[in-house]
């Protein structure tokens, strides 16, 4: 079932949660909210649930509205962030409570609902666990079994809050793998609220990525990583540097380094933003005669896993930055702390602020930049 | 985990003095009463328990007790239910009023009664018309017992529901259950334990309570006397083994609650204990 947020608000006695936010989730999609917290996420998430209401707007299942309906009529599946399992209720009776809780007319029978558990319990992988208790079982059981009681009442939809957020390293990958063929498995449009870029880009067909309220940019994992909409995103997607300067006569400056700006360009102080991955070592100076080497000064050298770090400082603004490369490559290099290496600044995004600004966050606009 | 040692002295004084504290104020006490009950041999006592007056006295005080436990379980409920799981105005002022009986002497509120219902009362003119006697009768006693008796069950259950948060309550809101079968198939039995205890303290003051009850008693034998009411009757007029027979029982319900009252901690201690690990788990903080 497709989801439609339009125009909503929700705000608390003295601030914003959500400031005219709309959103569209098609049918069958795994599509994650990526924010920090306080950016609104899990308010919109309870907000489609109808857990919480709205000032302003209104929140659509198939086009059919739904503003005002309650969170029972909305048919809605929730997992909780800590789960919320019903403690004094043994596993069956957990999954089984959204079945026996309904009224005599509308009740399967003792028989049907032990098959539909049973079932349920198959699919969550946790069959012989139906009569422990939530507190005898380990983190990411418990999260199954609160997605197979949301599950047990054919919800039209899950929402998942923060699902993976209180667990261990190793369950949350299994758990996510798991999730990801399950969503393949069942094809129900799931929505899940993450502050965990890597968890929403392995995880999801598409990403929102929200900050202050506010939906920041929508788009494919590939499209928010390659094409960030703002600084927000870019610097939220990942390690980034930043470098800053000035537009001047058409030209960017980042201290020694030079750009052509695109025509049209008003001058000021701009901001270069660009990924470690991005930043090209060499021993000697690059044999272009365009100026976008930089000489630095290699302060640390870190081993992750198939990745050399690279901490740097530049020469001429003393500005730190990172630096990342294979190992392969680190090892042809041979450099060692204390030299200093020329870095190529490739894939800059560069930033100008607008004329009107705004505190605390000044509006940019990207400029596009030619070498 | 280190300890925080202070010498050793230090510790055992302290110890001391709590002892002996305990043992002036509470044990020597409890001591008198049985040693005074039994001083002129257990035929003195059973002949002044089986009295018709004793018993009628034990009578009036289960009756008592059975009916206000029963009202401030109910009122207590529903209370901490409306202040632990919604936000609305006016909450302070609730919890606020809650707190009244206990700042409240209890003679003040037996005389707010008298006040109300007394033959001088506001409500006297009414209540004639209507013969119904309320100062100097059973009901008087039961309203004194219930007002003072008020806080015990939601100021119990306050904090434990707060404690537990709204999560299972909207897990179950999202399943479909409705707000009459959320309260009794999650919130009640969230809470079963702590409602236990405030019944038990709830009831040990509903029956011990003197101050207001005496009040608007009238003190009439074999009618408007509750234990503790005859306990002091009888102190008055120096039969001194016969009061302090009759403070036995008295002194029994407290000893049985206090057994009750420790059978529950540990109950409970044992069941957050695995809580905490359920939550602790949760936070991650902990590799499951």
């Amino acid at each position: 079932m497709s989801i439609e947020v339009v125009n909503i608000t929700k705000s608390y006695k003295n601030f914003t949660a959500l400031e005219n936010v709309n959103l569209h989730i098609p049918e069958g999609e795994l599509v994650a909210l990526l924010g920090p917290s306080g950016s609104g996420k899990t308010t919109l998430l309870r907000l489609i649930a109808g857990l919480e209401q709205a000032q302003q707007g209104s929140i659509l299942f198939n086009g059919e509205d739904n503003t005002n309906r309650d969170v029972r009529e909305r048919k809605v599946g929730f997992v909780f962030q800590h789960y919320a399992l019903f403690r004094h209720m043994n596993i069956f009776d957990n999954i089984a409570f959204g079945l026996t809780v309904r009224s005599r007319k509308t009740r399967p029978s003792k028989e049907e609902i032990r098959e539909k558990v049973h079932s349920l319990l198959r699919l969550v992988q946790l069959e012989g666990l139906a009569h422990r208790y939530p507190s005898q079982l380990s983190g990411g059981q418990r999260q199954r079994v609160a997605l197979a009681r949301a599950l047990a009442v054919e919800p039209k939809f899950l929402l998942l809050d923060e699902p993976f957020g209180a667990l261990d390293t190793k369950v949350r990958q299994e758990l996510r793998r798991w999730l990801r063929h399950l969503h393949g498995k069942l094809g129900l449009t799931i929505l899940f609220v993450t502050h965990d870029q890597e968890e929403a880009m392995e995880l999801a067909d598409r990403v929102v990525v929200m900050n202050e309220g506010r939906v920041e940019q929508v788009g494919s994992p590939e499209e928010i990583y390659l094409k960030p909409a703002n600084p927000f995103v870019y610097s939220f997607l990942g390690r980034v540097n930043l470098f800053r300067g000035r537009i001047q006569n058409g030209r960017i400056k980042l201290g020694e380094a030079e750009f052509t700006a695109e025509q049209g360009v008003s001058e000021g102080p701009a901001i270069g933003y660009m990924r470690p991955h991005d930043a090209e070592v060499s021993l000697h100076p690059p044999q272009s005669a365009a100026a976008t080497a930089v000489q630095a000064h290699i302060e640390r050298i870190t081993l992750l896993g198939p990745l050399v770090r690279l901490e740097l400082r530049r020469l001429d603004t003393k500005e730190v930055f990172e630096a990342e490369m294979g190992r392969q490559r680190f090892l042809e290099l041979l450099v060692e702390e204390g030299d200093v290496v020329y870095v190529t600044l490739n894939n800059l995004s560069i930033y100008v602020e607008s004329e009107l600004q705004s505190v605390p966050t000044p509006a940019l606009t990207p400029v596009h930049v030619t070498v | 985990m280190k300890h925080v040692t202070e010498p050793a002295y230090v510790r055992w004084s302290l110890i001391a003095v709590a002892f002996l504290f305990l043992g002036l104020f509470l044990i020597l006490p409890l001591i008198a009463v049985f040693t005074e009950a039994f001083k002129q041999g257990a035929g003195v006592f059973l002949a002044a328990i089986a009295e018709p007056e004793t018993l009628s006295a034990v009578k009036l005080t289960l009756l008592v007790a059975a009916i206000s436990v029963p009202l401030n379980v109910t009122f207590g409920i529903a209370a901490a239910w409306a202040i632990a799981k919604f936000s609305f105005r006016g909450k302070n002022v609730l919890l606020t009023l809650i707190d009244l009986p206990f700042a409240v002497s209890p003679v003040i509120a037996g005389l707010i009664f008298v006040l109300l219902f007394g033959s001088q009362g506001v409500a006297a003119p009414w209540l004639a018309a209507l013969d119904l006697k309320i100062i100097f009768a059973v009901p008087g006693i039961v309203l004194a017992t219930t007002f003072v008796t008020f806080p015990f069950v939601a100021r119990e259950l306050i904090p434990v529901m707060e404690a537990q948060g709204k999560d299972e309550e909207e897990a179950a809101v999202s399943l479909g259950a409705s707000g009459w079968k959320t309260f009794w198939r999650v919130t009640l039995p969230n809470v079963k334990w702590g409602i236990l205890y405030g019944v038990i303290l709830c009831n040990a003051r509903a029956m011990g309570e003197f101050g207001a009850v005496s009040v608007v008693s009238g003190h009439i034998r074999g009618m408007t006397n509750t234990l503790p009411l005859h306990v002091e009757i009888l102190y008055n007029e120096y039969q001194f083994a016969a009061a302090f027979a009759v403070a036995t029982l008295l002194a029994v319900l407290a000893l049985v609650t206090l057994v009750l009252k420790s059978l529950i901690e540990w109950k409970t201690e044992r069941k957050s204990k695995a809580e905490e690990d359920y939550y602790f788990d949760a936070s991650g903080e902990k590799a499951g």
